[in-house]
């Protein structure tokens, strides 16, 4: 039984819920499907509910996100597992299709830029997604991912050279700046 | 310094998470490395990118929508150490206790301005139906594990029988709170149905059973040695009469 009394509901309504964004962001991005995100947001957001009880304060964010991110890495084990492998053998390259005509429609670039983002691996792209759209600290990436501060510095190092290099194909880097 | 370690520290300077020594090195080094600089573009880029595409995904009405229904679907309890058992046992004898004492008063047992006082007891076994906190009880189907049990906890000794041979098995016992003094409870259970015998000490003289019944709920109230005892059950009252003889023999 780890239902919520009203107070702790009511509690749970001011702290967690404003970070409902940022849970179904990190979702999208690490399941790369907005459809699948939103089911396993919502089965985050209801295990964050069970396990409020033992949350202690703090950053709620990251307390947040690293239910997300378990609850997803749960999901992908389930449902993808394939995905997971890349994280440790680092094999497939982001390598986003050419799309030679039109550059200059920031949709276009916009699609660009998703298709190089979900290229990379889960752990990169988590860091990158944690640091460059939700503005987290080393610190607090660590403790979502739960892995140390210097792989953090190292992961969110390879993701910016490998989003970087998909990017700078011939043509993409004068889209990117027009956006 | 290798060349990977080199390549974190751009990006860890551009993240300002260098220390304050480290970050004055660095912006030295700056000045004369034109590959860092250029790597520090590529940040640059990366970051303009992500932010001003606009791919945040903010989460969708429906998701907000469903998330709140979870929420609401939560039913409102208090923590539960006990077995779910003492759950339903509370909220079944308060909800019998409530009925008794609203039977008494329909019935006029008591006199008028005993009204008052049996209000407050009819609103505290409300919000105790209600907001039932942690259970003071034991489960046992052995008569001296629970007679000890209630025995440490009460001021007055009670009797307490498995009548399983008769039809009537021993659950357990249980405490509450009645007029401000404690009430023993004992449960016995009649072919699938609960009777909560409440057991508190009386000044008043011994009486035959008196029986009553309301909103489907039977009881039967009898004093015998300074002790009062009502039990209460949807059980037939020819049953809840042969349990009054039981526990009145045995005593």
């Amino acid at each position: 039984m780890n239902d919520l009394d009203a107070e702790n509901r009511l509690r749970f309504e001011q702290l967690v819920l404003p970070h409902v964004d940022a849970a179904f962001n990190l979702a999208r991005w690490l399941l790369r499907s907005r459809a699948d995100a939103e089911d396993v947001a919502q089965e985050a957001l209801l295990r964050a509910c069970r396990f409020f009880r033992g949350f202690q304060g703090g950053d709620v964010r990251a307390w947040l996100l690293q239910i997300v991110r378990n609850t997803c890495y749960s999901w992908l084990d389930k449902n993808r597992p394939r995905e997971l492998m890349v994280e440790f053998h680092e094999e497939l390259h982001p390598q986003p299709a050419a799309t030679p005509e039109s550059m200059a429609i920031a949709d276009e670039g916009r699609e660009r830029l998703t298709r190089a983002l979900e290229t990379l691996p889960p752990r990169h792209r988590a860091v990158l997604v944690l640091r460059e759209l939700e503005g987290c600290s080393y610190k607090e990436i660590a403790a979502i991912t739960s892995i140390p501060i210097g792989t953090v510095m190292s992961s969110l190092s390879r993701a910016r050279r490998q989003l970087h290099s998909a990017l700078v194909n011939p043509g993409c880097k004068e889209l990117l700046r027009g956006l | 310094m290798d060349c990977e370690h080199i390549c974190t520290i751009i990006h860890v300077y551009f993240d300002h998470e260098l220390s304050a020594a480290s970050d004055a090195k660095f912006k030295l080094h700056l000045e004369h490395c034109s590959d860092c600089v250029a790597d520090l573009d590529a940040c640059d880029l990366v970051r303009d990118s992500l932010q001003r595409s606009h791919i945040y995904a903010h989460a969708p009405a429906l998701l907000q929508r469903n998330i709140r229904a979870d929420l609401r679907s939560f039913a409102p309890t208090t923590a539960w150490s006990q077995p779910l058992w003492w759950y339903w046992l509370a909220a079944v004898a308060a909800l019998l206790f409530v009925t008794i004492l609203l039977g008494r008063v329909g019935h006029g047992l008591r006199g008028d301005d005993y009204q008052a006082e049996l209000a407050g007891e009819i609103v505290d076994a409300h919000v105790r139906s209600l907001q039932p906190g942690p259970l003071t009880g034991i489960a046992s189907d052995d008569g001296r594990i629970v007679k000890g049990w209630l025995d440490a906890k009460l001021k007055f000794a009670i009797a307490v029988r498995n009548f399983a041979n008769e039809g009537f098995a021993l659950q357990g016992g249980r405490l509450d709170v009645m007029e401000g003094r404690s009430v023993a409870v004992l449960v016995y259970e009649r072919n699938g149905h609960p009777i909560n015998v409440f057991i508190w000490r009386t000044r008043e003289p011994d009486t035959s059973p008196r029986a009553g019944s309301r909103q489907g709920f039977q009881w039967v109230d009898w004093r015998k040695g300074k002790i009062e005892f009502c039990a209460v059950s949807d059980a037939d009252l020819v049953d809840l009469e042969k349990l009054h003889q039981l526990i009145s023999s045995s005593a």
